[in-house]
């Protein structure tokens, strides 16, 4: 429906947004989603509570990077260019940031500063991992049945090599036949 | 340029090409339903083995602890390392492209046709196994910091700093992060 779109959003102002949440989000798309629902629903009214919510519904379920919910406001906001201008910008200013730190991190390889670097990095990141797990498994498991099918797709992964699209699948049809 | 990257512990069996970075991301963008990490370390580590599961870690970290997109960084880093600006490119295309398509696709449906209850119940379904894929990935990437007493203690910090109390990331990052580092520099 175009009821949506009331008054024409600047894509320089959809540029400026994304781009400085880009650049702030430390930890993943995912922390930044609090200041884009502000600036979408609160600041901007370029969509109500609910049609966030299940955009990014939308956004987490289909394939690809759960970022992608800023194509969507930038297209709620304004249009197709709104979308191609937001994904852009949230990921331009981080890509090239992380291309050139990753050049000169590669020329530090092998030296004693960069391995402690490394081993103190990696217990963090593999915790905020695990909670990332535990964050998704609260959110999405309201039922024994629930908390029955995340555990048996993490059995299932992580011993087997099987593809993981039979696990999800499988999930999807539980959940279409009530059983979840 | 950055061509070779020859980790030592992660012989890559095939050559690293564009192609071969574009083909990989795109697998990872097209099957990563309810969240791409997990299919990330899948194909990088299991299936092509371009990344140990340490190299995993490494790269990961690297990509966490800088701004932007997790997922997307971590094309950035890939590709830079086997095939540089292309190399980045090639991953970041793949990875992205059709997934914005089809999103793009879906939001426009969903907000044409509105939802149907067998939708939702589906990505009931769908989410539950999402969160047991990233709980997979955790397990697997812990299993080599295991029986470092360091590495337990400061996982388990960010674990419950993060997830149980849910306390705001960047001044958890802020404290945690160097205090990990330190620690590992004192056991060198």
């Amino acid at each position: 429906m175009v009821a949506a779109m009331k008054e024409p959003v600047s894509l320089l102002q959809i540029a400026i947004l994304f781009a400085s949440l880009s650049l702030v989000a430390v930890g993943g798309a995912n922390t930044v989603v609090p200041e884009m629902h502000r600036q979408a629903v609160d600041v901007g009214h370029w969509m109500s509570d609910t049609e966030f919510a299940s955009l990014y519904a939308i956004v987490r379920a289909a394939p690809g990077p759960n970022m992608l919910i800023s194509t969507l406001i930038g297209w709620k906001a304004a249009g197709l260019p709104g979308a191609f201008v937001a994904t852009a910008a949230m990921c331009g200013p981080s890509c090239l940031f992380t291309y050139w730190i990753a050049k000169v991190w590669e020329r530090y390889r092998e030296t004693t500063w960069r391995t402690a670097v490394e081993a103190g990095l990696a217990p963090v990141t593999i915790g905020m991992i695990l909670a990332g797990g535990y964050v998704l498994t609260r959110a999405a498991d309201h039922s024994i049945p629930a908390y029955l099918v995340t555990a048996a797709a993490a059995a299932i992964a992580a011993s087997t090599r099987i593809n993981v699209l039979w696990i999800l699948g499988g999930a999807g049809l539980l959940g279409a036949f009530g059983v979840i | 340029m950055a061509g070779t990257a020859e980790d030592a512990n992660s012989a890559s069996p095939a050559p690293v090409t564009q192609g071969a970075l574009f083909a990989a991301f795109l697998k990872i963008g097209l099957t990563g339903f309810g969240g791409v990490l997990p299919l990330a370390h899948r194909v990088l580590v299991n299936e092509r083995r371009w990344l140990s599961e340490r190299g995993f870690v490494d790269a990961l970290s690297l990509c966490q602890f800088l701004p932007g997109p997790n997922v997307v960084n971590l094309s950035i880093v890939v590709g830079q390392r086997y095939r540089g600006v292309a190399g980045s490119l090639m991953a970041f295309t793949g990875l992205v492209a059709v997934p914005l398509v089809i999103v793009l696709a879906l939001g426009i449906l969903y907000t044409e046709y509105g939802k149907a209850p067998v939708v939702d119940r589906i990505l009931g379904g769908v989410s539950a196994a999402a969160a047991g894929l990233v709980w997979a990935m955790g397990a697997q990437m812990a299993r080599t910091f295991a029986r470092i007493p360091r590495a337990v203690i400061f996982a388990a910090l960010a674990f419950v700093g993060l997830g149980v109390l849910q306390l705001p990331i960047l001044p958890l990052v802020a404290v945690l992060a160097p205090a990990s580092v330190l620690a590992a520099w004192w056991r060198r």
